[in-house]
Protein backbone atom coordinates (compact mmCIF):
# COMPACT_ATOMS: atom_id res chain seq x y z
CA UNK A 1 0.00 0.00 0.00
CA UNK A 2 1.28 3.34 -1.18
CA UNK A 3 0.67 6.23 1.86
CA UNK A 4 1.58 9.91 2.34
CA UNK A 5 1.73 12.23 4.63
CA UNK A 6 -0.43 14.83 4.12
CA UNK A 7 -0.22 18.32 5.82
CA UNK A 8 -3.12 21.06 5.65
CA UNK A 9 -5.84 23.45 7.77
CA UNK A 10 -8.84 21.82 8.64
CA UNK A 11 -11.72 24.23 9.50
CA UNK A 12 -9.05 26.33 11.25
CA UNK A 13 -6.90 23.94 12.69
CA UNK A 14 -3.15 22.95 11.22
CA UNK A 15 -3.23 19.10 10.86
CA UNK A 16 -1.57 16.38 9.54
CA UNK A 17 -2.22 12.41 8.33
CA UNK A 18 -1.61 9.81 6.75
CA UNK A 19 -3.56 8.62 3.86
CA UNK A 20 -3.65 6.23 1.56
CA UNK A 21 -2.80 7.27 -1.93
CA UNK A 22 -5.95 6.35 -3.41
CA UNK A 23 -8.14 7.59 -1.25
CA UNK A 24 -10.46 10.73 -2.05
CA UNK A 25 -10.36 13.98 0.13
CA UNK A 26 -13.94 12.46 1.24
CA UNK A 27 -12.23 10.07 2.38
CA UNK A 28 -9.90 11.24 4.16
CA UNK A 29 -12.24 13.87 6.29
CA UNK A 30 -14.90 11.03 7.22
CA UNK A 31 -12.48 8.47 8.00
CA UNK A 32 -9.56 10.70 9.36
CA UNK A 33 -11.02 13.48 10.79
CA UNK A 34 -14.52 11.93 11.52
CA UNK A 35 -16.38 15.08 9.61
CA UNK A 36 -19.32 13.20 8.52
CA UNK A 37 -21.00 16.46 7.05
CA UNK A 38 -19.09 15.64 3.91
CA UNK A 39 -21.29 12.94 2.41
CA UNK A 40 -21.14 9.96 0.02
CA UNK A 41 -23.59 10.33 -2.48
CA UNK A 42 -23.33 9.55 -6.42
CA UNK A 43 -19.19 9.18 -5.79
CA UNK A 44 -18.59 10.72 -9.26
CA UNK A 45 -19.04 14.74 -9.04
CA UNK A 46 -22.04 14.68 -9.90
CA UNK A 47 -24.60 15.23 -7.04
CA UNK A 48 -22.33 17.76 -4.51
CA UNK A 49 -23.01 15.92 -1.63
CA UNK A 50 -19.37 15.50 -0.73
CA UNK A 51 -18.95 19.70 -1.71
CA UNK A 52 -15.98 21.34 0.56
CA UNK A 53 -14.30 25.04 0.47
CA UNK A 54 -10.52 24.53 -0.57
CA UNK A 55 -8.99 27.79 -0.44
CA UNK A 56 -12.44 29.55 -0.87
CA UNK A 57 -13.25 27.64 -3.82
CA UNK A 58 -16.15 24.58 -3.73
CA UNK A 59 -14.96 21.39 -4.79
CA UNK A 60 -16.51 17.86 -4.85
CA UNK A 61 -14.22 15.89 -2.34
CA UNK A 62 -15.23 12.62 -3.97
CA UNK A 63 -13.62 13.21 -6.94
CA UNK A 64 -10.40 15.02 -5.36
CA UNK A 65 -7.39 12.95 -4.05
CA UNK A 66 -6.94 13.09 -0.53
CA UNK A 67 -2.96 13.51 -1.28
CA UNK A 68 -3.85 17.08 -3.46
CA UNK A 69 -5.00 18.48 -0.05
CA UNK A 70 -1.39 18.85 1.13
CA UNK A 71 -0.90 22.57 1.96
CA UNK A 72 -4.45 23.61 1.27
CA UNK A 73 -6.94 25.23 3.54
CA UNK A 74 -10.28 22.83 3.67
CA UNK A 75 -13.46 24.23 5.07
CA UNK A 76 -16.25 21.49 6.16
CA UNK A 77 -19.91 22.59 7.54
CA UNK A 78 -18.56 21.64 10.56
CA UNK A 79 -16.37 24.72 10.56
CA UNK A 80 -19.56 27.34 10.96
CA UNK A 81 -20.87 26.44 14.04
CA UNK A 82 -20.28 28.86 16.56
CA UNK A 83 -18.51 28.12 19.97
CA UNK A 84 -21.50 26.99 22.11
CA UNK A 85 -22.93 24.91 18.89
CA UNK A 86 -24.73 27.86 17.97
CA UNK A 87 -26.03 27.83 14.06
CA UNK A 88 -24.83 30.52 11.29
CA UNK A 89 -27.12 32.56 9.67
CA UNK A 90 -27.45 30.55 6.41
CA UNK A 91 -27.67 27.09 8.49
CA UNK A 92 -30.60 29.06 10.48
CA UNK A 93 -32.20 30.09 7.32
CA UNK A 94 -32.21 26.97 5.69
CA UNK A 95 -34.38 25.64 8.47
CA UNK A 96 -36.73 29.02 8.14
CA UNK A 97 -37.26 28.50 4.89
CA UNK A 98 -38.06 24.90 5.07
CA UNK A 99 -35.11 24.23 2.20
CA UNK A 100 -34.25 21.12 4.57
CA UNK A 101 -35.91 17.68 4.34
CA UNK A 102 -34.17 14.54 4.67
CA UNK A 103 -30.68 16.69 4.88
CA UNK A 104 -28.35 14.46 3.17
CA UNK A 105 -27.92 17.05 0.31
CA UNK A 106 -27.63 20.21 2.37
CA UNK A 107 -24.03 20.31 3.53
CA UNK A 108 -22.98 20.64 0.78
CA UNK A 109 -25.88 22.91 -0.51
CA UNK A 110 -24.76 25.43 2.79
CA UNK A 111 -20.85 25.22 1.90
CA UNK A 112 -21.80 26.47 -1.73
CA UNK A 113 -23.87 28.96 -0.02
CA UNK A 114 -21.02 30.38 1.96
CA UNK A 115 -19.00 30.67 -1.20
CA UNK A 116 -21.36 32.75 -2.82
CA UNK A 117 -22.30 34.61 0.30
CA UNK A 118 -18.71 35.44 0.57
CA UNK A 119 -18.85 36.94 -2.66
CA UNK A 120 -20.30 39.98 -1.13
CA UNK A 121 -22.71 40.70 -4.20
CA UNK A 122 -26.24 40.70 -4.69
CA UNK A 123 -27.23 37.68 -7.28
CA UNK A 124 -30.36 37.65 -9.45
CA UNK A 125 -32.29 34.74 -8.56
CA UNK A 126 -31.48 33.05 -11.62
CA UNK A 127 -27.50 33.84 -11.13
CA UNK A 128 -28.55 32.05 -7.50
CA UNK A 129 -29.52 28.94 -9.33
CA UNK A 130 -27.05 28.81 -11.73
CA UNK A 131 -24.43 29.11 -9.30
CA UNK A 132 -26.37 26.09 -6.64
CA UNK A 133 -27.00 24.15 -9.95
CA UNK A 134 -23.57 21.45 -8.87
CA UNK A 135 -26.02 20.05 -6.82
CA UNK A 136 -28.89 17.50 -6.42
CA UNK A 137 -31.94 17.68 -3.79
CA UNK A 138 -34.31 14.78 -4.14
CA UNK A 139 -36.63 16.13 -1.45
CA UNK A 140 -37.12 20.09 -1.31
CA UNK A 141 -37.46 20.78 -5.21
CA UNK A 142 -34.78 23.43 -4.82
CA UNK A 143 -37.37 26.65 -4.30
CA UNK A 144 -36.88 26.44 -0.91
CA UNK A 145 -32.99 26.27 -1.08
CA UNK A 146 -33.38 29.14 -3.34
CA UNK A 147 -35.13 31.17 -0.92
CA UNK A 148 -32.73 30.46 2.13
CA UNK A 149 -29.63 31.45 0.18
CA UNK A 150 -31.59 34.75 -1.41
CA UNK A 151 -32.77 35.68 1.87
CA UNK A 152 -29.71 35.59 3.97
CA UNK A 153 -28.16 37.14 1.22
CA UNK A 154 -30.44 39.94 1.00
CA UNK A 155 -29.98 40.63 5.16
CA UNK A 156 -25.96 40.38 4.87
CA UNK A 157 -25.95 42.96 2.14
CA UNK A 158 -28.65 45.21 3.82
CA UNK A 159 -27.04 44.68 6.99
CA UNK B 1 -11.09 4.72 -2.42
CA UNK B 2 -9.63 4.47 -5.47
CA UNK B 3 -8.80 1.67 -7.70
CA UNK B 4 -5.34 2.81 -8.56
CA UNK B 5 -2.33 0.82 -8.93
CA UNK B 6 -0.11 3.09 -8.18
CA UNK B 7 0.27 7.37 -7.86
CA UNK B 8 3.38 9.43 -9.15
CA UNK B 9 3.12 13.19 -8.31
CA UNK B 10 4.76 15.14 -10.77
CA UNK B 11 7.16 17.87 -9.08
CA UNK B 12 7.81 19.92 -11.96
CA UNK B 13 7.38 19.20 -15.82
CA UNK B 14 10.30 17.49 -16.65
CA UNK B 15 9.45 15.41 -13.81
CA UNK B 16 6.80 14.32 -15.09
CA UNK B 17 8.57 13.80 -18.51
CA UNK B 18 10.60 11.07 -16.61
CA UNK B 19 7.45 9.89 -14.77
CA UNK B 20 5.90 9.41 -17.68
CA UNK B 21 9.26 7.61 -19.61
CA UNK B 22 10.03 5.74 -16.61
CA UNK B 23 5.84 4.18 -16.45
CA UNK B 24 4.65 4.11 -19.80
CA UNK B 25 1.29 2.24 -18.85
CA UNK B 26 0.68 5.40 -16.58
CA UNK B 27 -1.98 7.62 -17.31
CA UNK B 28 -1.79 11.57 -16.84
CA UNK B 29 -3.97 12.83 -14.42
CA UNK B 30 -4.73 16.56 -14.11
CA UNK B 31 -7.85 17.62 -12.23
CA UNK B 32 -9.50 14.08 -12.34
CA UNK B 33 -12.86 15.01 -13.02
CA UNK B 34 -12.68 12.69 -15.86
CA UNK B 35 -10.03 10.18 -15.04
CA UNK B 36 -11.45 9.66 -11.62
CA UNK B 37 -14.82 9.25 -13.12
CA UNK B 38 -13.31 6.37 -15.24
CA UNK B 39 -11.78 4.36 -12.49
CA UNK B 40 -14.61 4.47 -10.58
CA UNK B 41 -16.57 3.04 -13.42
CA UNK B 42 -13.97 0.76 -13.89
CA UNK B 43 -12.72 1.12 -17.41
CA UNK B 44 -9.39 2.33 -15.75
CA UNK B 45 -9.66 0.29 -12.40
CA UNK B 46 -6.46 -0.39 -11.57
CA UNK B 47 -4.00 2.08 -13.20
CA UNK B 48 -1.11 4.24 -13.08
CA UNK B 49 -1.04 7.67 -12.29
CA UNK B 50 0.94 10.27 -12.73
CA UNK B 51 -0.57 13.38 -11.24
CA UNK B 52 0.04 16.81 -12.95
CA UNK B 53 -2.38 18.70 -10.54
CA UNK B 54 0.23 20.27 -8.20
CA UNK B 55 2.43 22.10 -11.24
CA UNK B 56 1.72 25.33 -10.81
CA UNK B 57 3.81 26.58 -13.49
CA UNK B 58 0.80 25.17 -15.91
CA UNK B 59 -1.40 27.39 -14.19
CA UNK B 60 -2.54 30.92 -15.19
CA UNK B 61 -2.73 32.90 -18.56
CA UNK B 62 0.15 35.59 -20.18
CA UNK B 63 1.03 36.93 -22.95
CA UNK B 64 4.37 36.09 -24.58
CA UNK B 65 6.33 39.12 -25.78
CA UNK B 66 4.84 38.48 -29.52
CA UNK B 67 1.68 39.31 -27.82
CA UNK B 68 0.56 35.02 -28.22
CA UNK B 69 -1.66 34.33 -25.57
CA UNK B 70 -0.36 31.78 -23.65
CA UNK B 71 -3.00 29.64 -21.59
CA UNK B 72 -1.95 27.15 -18.97
CA UNK B 73 -3.09 23.69 -19.52
CA UNK B 74 -4.27 23.44 -15.70
CA UNK B 75 -5.93 26.62 -15.43
CA UNK B 76 -9.48 25.94 -14.27
CA UNK B 77 -12.77 26.47 -16.55
CA UNK B 78 -13.77 29.33 -13.35
CA UNK B 79 -9.73 30.82 -13.75
CA UNK B 80 -10.34 30.89 -17.50
CA UNK B 81 -14.08 32.34 -17.23
CA UNK B 82 -12.36 35.64 -14.41
CA UNK B 83 -9.36 35.84 -16.59
CA UNK B 84 -8.60 39.58 -17.40
CA UNK B 85 -6.76 38.67 -20.40
CA UNK B 86 -9.12 36.08 -21.48
CA UNK B 87 -12.00 38.85 -21.01
CA UNK B 88 -10.34 40.91 -22.99
CA UNK B 89 -8.77 38.98 -26.24
CA UNK B 90 -11.08 35.71 -26.42
CA UNK B 91 -14.13 36.34 -24.16
CA UNK B 92 -16.00 33.61 -25.66
CA UNK B 93 -13.55 31.10 -24.46
CA UNK B 94 -14.65 32.10 -20.90
CA UNK B 95 -18.12 31.73 -21.71
CA UNK B 96 -17.92 28.18 -23.43
CA UNK B 97 -16.30 26.73 -20.73
CA UNK B 98 -18.41 28.82 -18.10
CA UNK B 99 -21.09 25.92 -19.43
CA UNK B 100 -19.21 23.12 -18.39
CA UNK B 101 -20.79 20.61 -15.93
CA UNK B 102 -21.55 22.50 -12.61
CA UNK B 103 -19.90 25.00 -10.58
CA UNK B 104 -17.50 22.61 -8.84
CA UNK B 105 -16.73 20.85 -11.97
CA UNK B 106 -15.52 24.18 -13.30
CA UNK B 107 -13.20 24.60 -10.17
CA UNK B 108 -11.64 21.18 -10.47
CA UNK B 109 -12.00 20.58 -14.75
CA UNK B 110 -9.07 21.69 -16.74
CA UNK B 111 -8.79 23.39 -20.31
CA UNK B 112 -6.24 21.36 -20.68
CA UNK B 113 -8.10 18.30 -19.46
CA UNK B 114 -11.21 19.30 -21.80
CA UNK B 115 -8.96 19.02 -24.58
CA UNK B 116 -6.11 15.96 -24.12
CA UNK B 117 -9.38 13.10 -23.40
CA UNK B 118 -9.97 14.09 -27.24
CA UNK B 119 -13.52 14.01 -26.66
CA UNK B 120 -15.86 16.07 -29.64
CA UNK B 121 -18.49 17.49 -26.84
CA UNK B 122 -15.87 19.26 -24.70
CA UNK B 123 -17.12 22.98 -24.22
CA UNK B 124 -13.63 24.54 -24.94
CA UNK B 125 -12.76 22.45 -28.26
CA UNK B 126 -15.15 24.38 -30.69
CA UNK B 127 -13.91 27.61 -29.93
CA UNK B 128 -10.18 26.48 -29.89
CA UNK B 129 -10.60 24.82 -32.71
CA UNK B 130 -12.17 28.20 -34.58
CA UNK B 131 -9.52 30.73 -33.18
CA UNK B 132 -6.94 28.66 -34.56
CA UNK B 133 -5.61 27.53 -31.05
CA UNK B 134 -1.38 26.13 -31.01
CA UNK B 135 -0.89 23.10 -28.42
CA UNK B 136 2.25 23.40 -27.04
CA UNK B 137 3.80 19.73 -26.09
CA UNK B 138 6.61 18.91 -24.09
CA UNK B 139 7.50 15.48 -24.12
CA UNK B 140 11.34 13.42 -23.70
CA UNK B 141 13.05 15.57 -26.95
CA UNK B 142 12.09 18.29 -25.95
CA UNK B 143 8.98 21.37 -27.04
CA UNK B 144 7.35 21.19 -30.12
CA UNK B 145 4.14 22.92 -31.34
CA UNK B 146 0.93 21.88 -33.34
CA UNK B 147 -2.00 23.07 -34.32
CA UNK B 148 -5.31 21.89 -32.62
CA UNK B 149 -6.43 20.44 -35.43
CA UNK B 150 -3.68 17.93 -35.58
CA UNK B 151 -3.71 17.58 -31.96
CA UNK B 152 -7.30 15.38 -32.57
CA UNK B 153 -6.84 12.63 -34.21
CA UNK B 154 -9.97 10.61 -33.25
CA UNK B 155 -12.60 10.26 -30.61
CA UNK B 156 -11.03 9.95 -27.47
CA UNK B 157 -7.72 10.04 -29.23
CA UNK B 158 -4.86 13.00 -29.62
CA UNK B 159 -1.67 13.08 -30.73
CA UNK B 160 0.34 13.15 -27.28
CA UNK B 161 3.00 10.96 -28.15
CA UNK B 162 4.52 8.43 -24.90
CA UNK B 163 6.24 10.48 -22.31
CA UNK B 164 4.52 13.76 -23.40
CA UNK B 165 2.30 16.17 -21.78
CA UNK B 166 0.64 19.85 -22.63
CA UNK B 167 2.68 22.55 -21.39
CA UNK B 168 0.75 25.54 -23.20
CA UNK B 169 -2.15 26.29 -25.02
CA UNK B 170 -1.24 29.39 -27.58
CA UNK B 171 -3.54 31.77 -29.95
CA UNK B 172 -1.34 33.81 -32.09
CA UNK B 173 -1.85 37.43 -32.57
CA UNK B 174 -3.26 37.51 -35.82
CA UNK B 175 -5.55 34.54 -34.29
CA UNK B 176 -6.99 36.94 -32.39
CA UNK B 177 -6.67 40.53 -33.07
CA UNK B 178 -9.86 42.20 -34.82
CA UNK B 179 -11.89 38.78 -33.77
CA UNK B 180 -14.98 38.52 -31.90
CA UNK B 181 -16.69 35.54 -31.24
CA UNK B 182 -20.03 33.58 -29.68
CA UNK B 183 -20.26 29.99 -28.68
CA UNK B 184 -23.52 28.13 -28.23
CA UNK B 185 -24.34 24.80 -26.50
CA UNK B 186 -27.38 22.99 -27.18
CA UNK B 187 -27.84 20.26 -24.48
CA UNK B 188 -31.24 18.84 -22.78
CA UNK B 189 -29.81 20.48 -19.46
CA UNK B 190 -29.06 23.99 -18.65
CA UNK B 191 -26.54 22.45 -16.33
CA UNK B 192 -24.53 19.21 -15.25
CA UNK B 193 -25.18 18.07 -19.18
CA UNK B 194 -22.68 17.44 -22.04
CA UNK B 195 -23.80 19.24 -25.10
CA UNK B 196 -26.00 17.78 -27.80
CA UNK B 197 -23.72 20.13 -30.61
CA UNK B 198 -22.16 22.92 -29.71
CA UNK B 199 -20.90 25.71 -32.40
CA UNK B 200 -18.56 28.34 -31.81
CA UNK B 201 -18.45 31.47 -34.32
CA UNK B 202 -16.10 34.66 -34.57
CA UNK B 203 -15.99 37.27 -37.05
CA UNK B 204 -13.57 40.20 -38.01
CA UNK B 205 -15.46 42.99 -39.71
CA UNK B 206 -14.08 45.70 -41.77
CA UNK B 207 -13.43 49.33 -40.58
CA UNK B 208 -16.60 50.51 -41.42
CA UNK B 209 -18.42 47.19 -39.98
CA UNK B 210 -20.12 46.47 -43.28
CA UNK B 211 -18.17 43.75 -44.87
CA UNK B 212 -17.26 40.65 -42.99
CA UNK B 213 -13.18 40.10 -43.39
CA UNK B 214 -12.76 37.19 -41.79
CA UNK B 215 -15.37 34.45 -40.45
CA UNK B 216 -14.47 31.39 -38.78
CA UNK B 217 -16.34 28.75 -37.14
CA UNK B 218 -16.25 25.74 -35.58
CA UNK B 219 -18.07 22.85 -33.77
CA UNK B 220 -18.59 20.09 -30.95
CA UNK B 221 -20.43 16.92 -32.09
CA UNK B 222 -21.01 17.18 -35.14
CA UNK B 223 -17.96 14.11 -36.41
CA UNK B 224 -15.92 12.27 -34.27
CA UNK B 225 -13.40 15.14 -33.21
CA UNK B 226 -14.53 18.55 -33.04
CA UNK B 227 -14.08 20.38 -36.54
CA UNK B 228 -14.30 23.49 -38.20
CA UNK B 229 -16.32 24.43 -41.57
CA UNK B 230 -14.55 25.69 -44.46
CA UNK B 231 -17.32 25.62 -46.71
CA UNK B 232 -19.16 28.17 -44.24
CA UNK B 233 -16.02 30.40 -43.76
CA UNK B 234 -15.47 30.65 -47.47
CA UNK B 235 -19.09 31.52 -48.30
CA UNK B 236 -19.25 34.48 -46.32
CA UNK B 237 -15.68 35.53 -46.47
CA UNK B 238 -15.70 39.32 -48.11
CA UNK B 239 -19.37 39.48 -48.16
CA UNK B 240 -21.94 42.46 -46.34
CA UNK B 241 -23.12 42.21 -43.08
CA UNK B 242 -26.74 41.17 -43.87
CA UNK B 243 -28.96 38.75 -43.07
CA UNK B 244 -29.03 37.09 -46.53
CA UNK B 245 -24.88 36.64 -45.55
CA UNK B 246 -26.25 34.79 -42.50
CA UNK B 247 -28.52 32.10 -44.66
CA UNK B 248 -25.43 31.28 -46.73
CA UNK B 249 -23.54 30.59 -44.08
CA UNK B 250 -26.31 28.48 -41.94
CA UNK B 251 -26.44 26.79 -46.14
CA UNK B 252 -23.18 26.45 -46.47
CA UNK B 253 -22.27 24.52 -43.26
CA UNK B 254 -24.47 21.01 -44.45
CA UNK B 255 -20.98 20.98 -46.77
CA UNK B 256 -19.02 20.45 -44.12
CA UNK B 257 -20.61 18.57 -40.90
CA UNK B 258 -21.01 14.76 -40.66
CA UNK B 259 -23.10 14.23 -37.16
CA UNK B 260 -23.87 10.79 -36.20
CA UNK B 261 -27.37 9.21 -34.47
CA UNK B 262 -26.58 8.73 -31.14
CA UNK B 263 -28.84 8.13 -28.13
CA UNK B 264 -28.43 11.97 -26.86
CA UNK B 265 -30.13 12.94 -31.15
CA UNK B 266 -30.24 12.19 -34.09
CA UNK B 267 -28.56 12.68 -37.27
CA UNK B 268 -31.46 15.06 -38.53
CA UNK B 269 -31.67 17.03 -34.96
CA UNK B 270 -27.96 17.74 -35.49
CA UNK B 271 -28.09 18.97 -39.00
CA UNK B 272 -31.20 21.16 -37.84
CA UNK B 273 -28.91 22.33 -34.79
CA UNK B 274 -25.59 22.69 -37.29
CA UNK B 275 -27.68 25.52 -39.50
CA UNK B 276 -29.31 26.73 -36.63
CA UNK B 277 -26.80 27.79 -34.32
CA UNK B 278 -23.72 28.64 -37.12
CA UNK B 279 -26.69 31.31 -38.36
CA UNK B 280 -27.58 32.11 -34.32
CA UNK B 281 -23.65 32.75 -33.29
CA UNK B 282 -22.53 34.21 -36.38
CA UNK B 283 -25.31 36.99 -35.99
CA UNK B 284 -24.62 37.22 -32.96
CA UNK B 285 -20.54 38.10 -33.34
CA UNK B 286 -21.29 40.40 -35.72
CA UNK B 287 -23.63 42.08 -33.19
CA UNK B 288 -20.52 42.03 -30.37
CA UNK B 289 -17.85 43.12 -33.06
CA UNK B 290 -20.40 46.36 -33.80
CA UNK B 291 -22.06 45.71 -36.89
CA UNK B 292 -25.55 46.27 -37.50
CA UNK B 293 -27.69 43.08 -37.85
S1 LIG C 1 -20.69 12.36 -3.74
FE1 LIG C 1 -19.33 13.79 -4.56
S2 LIG C 1 -20.52 14.77 -6.04
FE2 LIG C 1 -21.82 13.18 -5.39
S1 LIG D 1 -33.14 17.52 1.58
FE1 LIG D 1 -33.17 15.44 0.97
S2 LIG D 1 -31.82 15.48 -0.72
FE2 LIG D 1 -32.02 17.53 -0.29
Amino acid sequence: MQTQLVTCTINGKLTQTVVDTRASLTDMLRNDYRLTSVKKGCEVGECGACNVLIDGECFNSCIYLAVWAEGKTIRTLEDLLGPNGELSDIQQAFIDEAAVQCGFCTPGVIMTAVEILGMGRRFTRDELRKLLSGHLCRCTGYENIVNAVEKTMNKRLDG
Amino acid sequence: MYDIKALYEATSVADAVSLLVAHPEAKIIAGGSDVLIQIREGRLAGCELVSIYKLDELRGVSLDADGTLRIGPLTSFSHITKDPLIRQIINVLGEAVDMVGGPQVRNIGTIGGNTCNGVTSADSASTLHAWDAVMEVTGPNGVRQLPIKEFYIWAGEVALQPGELLTAILIAKESYEGYVGHYIKYAMRNAMDIATTGCSVNVKLSADKKTIEDARIAYGVAGPVPMRAPSAEAAVKGLPVSQATVEAFGEAVLKDVNPRTSWRASKELRLQLAQELAKRALARSIQLAGGDI
